[in-house]
């Protein structure tokens, strides 16, 4: 494999990594060994700890897939809401009216600089002196409030880069066919966009699930972190058992929504039928921020 | 009327509460800049085990939400298996193990963001290097690096911001940084709408300006291809 830092190994590098390997497996196995033997110290490695899980059906019925469930209802909740209002102000932040762009960008700044718990923190102390939500249901509320606040503004960056993912001659042949700048917007702009758009898509929903999280470690909302307490409490301290469960279903949850992010991608980047418009994955992160866009437009992105 | 509103802030430290949130984020950009830079090392590797071993640490630590990572270092490693970094009061066993969860969530975001600007690196670049006879050494030092650094800074500030942000889930395990003073200030004082707004500003002065000024220095050095 010729890649831009090594060259094709011949005799003595092949030797060489022989060696790197061996040495990298003892080093590898060291780690593992020790890691191993301290779970041993503390019990943690008893088959008591870690049976409920395998052969006790009420350790599923009862902690995980009730919080399982209630992270996946946050999370859907929170996209469905912020994706119309991010693509509103997607849209507004392209108006051809300087204050509707000024104010939609305002507040997408603000929204994209703030820590997503300090909205959820602010959101929850809200609807416990504004509203008469009950106790009970104000975590779910403040958690997707927070997400919906934070990620709507993310979105909307989303919305706008699909936009101008598109090549310039859609806006002209729309132009030269008579439609409006609604129109243009409605029939030829959007609709497209939505479609190259669905890869960052699928990967900020990766982000709000894991930011349901924090609900359950700072509002007492009772999605899947939340359950290690009682499972722990429940099944003679097994800790690092429950821990081990809800990081593994959160890492198979999230490792298909990318892998499925990522099979869009490169869909969309083949297609024929399309314009090859994308707004990929990787440029979540850079959307995401604050401030200006710092990496600069690929081929396939017109200037702003 | 001024003072009247901004008296009950005396009795809270807000600069102290966002200094600890600057040192965590500083801590753990350090700690994670190193780590991150090894797992690129290995991803970048032409050994397969080493290769495996990066690309399965990223993969895993990216999809386990931070605050899970966060609270497994105090229930997990602290007070299940007694790992205290070396530190004797809570304060500061939590402040190390929130920096250490930082760490091994961030690094991976590291490893991948160094990843990329290597990647941007034509492959006719090295080769050509190798045609004029450099050697290995030079063709990274000379040819490689300084491309790839370049192109890098743009991916490591959106790191580095996320990781400013990242910082306030510590108060999940206690640190006494900002959102655990807006919590505490939340629950005594009846004043919800000035305390939020103060501390959005004072997260706003962290990360725009960041945001701002390294956007412009990764569009000053950017290699136009």
């Amino acid at each position: 494999m010729t890649s831009v830092l090594y060259d094709v190994p011949g005799p003595r590098a092949r030797r060489r990594n022989v060696l790197f390997t061996i040495v990298f497996l003892v080093a590898l196995a060291a780690l593992v060994w020790w890691v191993l033997r301290s779970l041993a110290d503390k019990n943690q490695l008893e088959w008591v700890k870690w049976e409920p899980f395998f052969t006790d059906g009420r350790s599923w019925t009862t902690y995980i897939l009730p919080g399982l469930k209630n992270t996946i209802i946050a999370a859907a909740l929170a996209m469905v809401i912020a994706l119309p209002l991010g693509a509103l102000f997607g849209i507004a932040r392209l108006s051809d009216h300087g204050w509707v762009r000024g104010a939609a960008g305002t507040v997408v700044e603000f929204f994209r600089a703030i820590p997503v718990l300090i909205l959820m923190l602010f959101a929850n102390a809200a609807y416990s002196e504004f509203t008469d939500i009950s106790p009970d249901n104000r975590p779910l509320y403040a958690v997707v409030t927070g997400l919906v606040l934070y990620n709507a503004s993310v979105l909307a960056e989303v919305v706008r880069a699909g936009i101008l993912s598109l090549p310039a001659g859609q806006t002209d042949a729309a132009k030269a066919v008579g439609m409006r700048k609604g129109q243009t917007m409605r029939y030829v702009l959007l609709p497209q966009s939505v479609t190259a758009m669905l890869p960052a898509l699928v990967s900020q929903l990766v982000v709000i699930v894991k930011d349901t999280a924090l609900g359950g470690a700072l509002l007492g909302f009772s999605e899947l972190l939340a359950s290690v307490r009682p499972m722990s409490a429940n099944y003679g301290a097994n800790t690092i058992a429950s821990f081990t469960v809800v990081a593994v279903i959160f890492v198979l949850l999230n490792f298909a929504l990318t892998t499925f992010a990522g099979w869009l991608e490169l869909r969309l980047r083949r297609g024929r039928k399309s314009t090859g418009a994308v707004v990929g994955a990787e440029a979540v992160a850079d959307l995401a921020t604050p401030g200006e866009h710092m990496t600069p437009p690929g081929p396939d992105q017109r200037k702003s | 009327m001024r003072e009247t509103v901004f008296d009950f802030l005396e009795g809270y430290d807000l600069l102290g509460a966002f200094w600890v949130t600057v040192q965590l984020t500083l801590y753990s950009a350090v700690g994670s800049l190193i780590w991150g830079t090894l797992l690129a090392a290995m991803r970048a590797s032409p050994v397969p085990l080493m290769r495996g071993f990066g690309a399965g640490y990223v993969n895993v630590v990216r999809n386990i939400p931070l605050t899970v990572i966060i609270v497994f270092t105090s229930l997990g490693l602290f007070q299940t298996l007694g790992v205290s970094l070396g530190a004797d009061d809570f304060g500061t066993i939590n402040f190390r193990l929130a920096v250490l969860g930082l760490i091994a969530y961030t690094s991976a975001f590291v490893c991948e963001a160094l990843r990329s600007g290597i990647n941007t690196v034509p492959v006719g670049q090295s080769e050509a290097a190798r045609a004029i006879g450099l050697s290995f050494p030079q063709v990274l030092s000379l040819i490689v690096l300084p491309q790839a650094f370049r192109s890098v800074v743009g991916p490591l500030a959106n790191v580095l911001i996320a990781l400013t942000k990242n910082t306030t889930v510590a108060a999940a395990i206690g640190v006494a940084e900002a959102a655990t003073l807006m919590r505490e200030m939340i629950e005594n004082e009846a004043q919800l709408i000035l305390i939020s707004a103060l501390f959005a500003f004072g997260f706003i002065c962290l990360t725009l300006p960041t945001g701002l000024f390294l956007g412009w220095v990764s569009k000053k050095v950017a290699v136009r291809r």
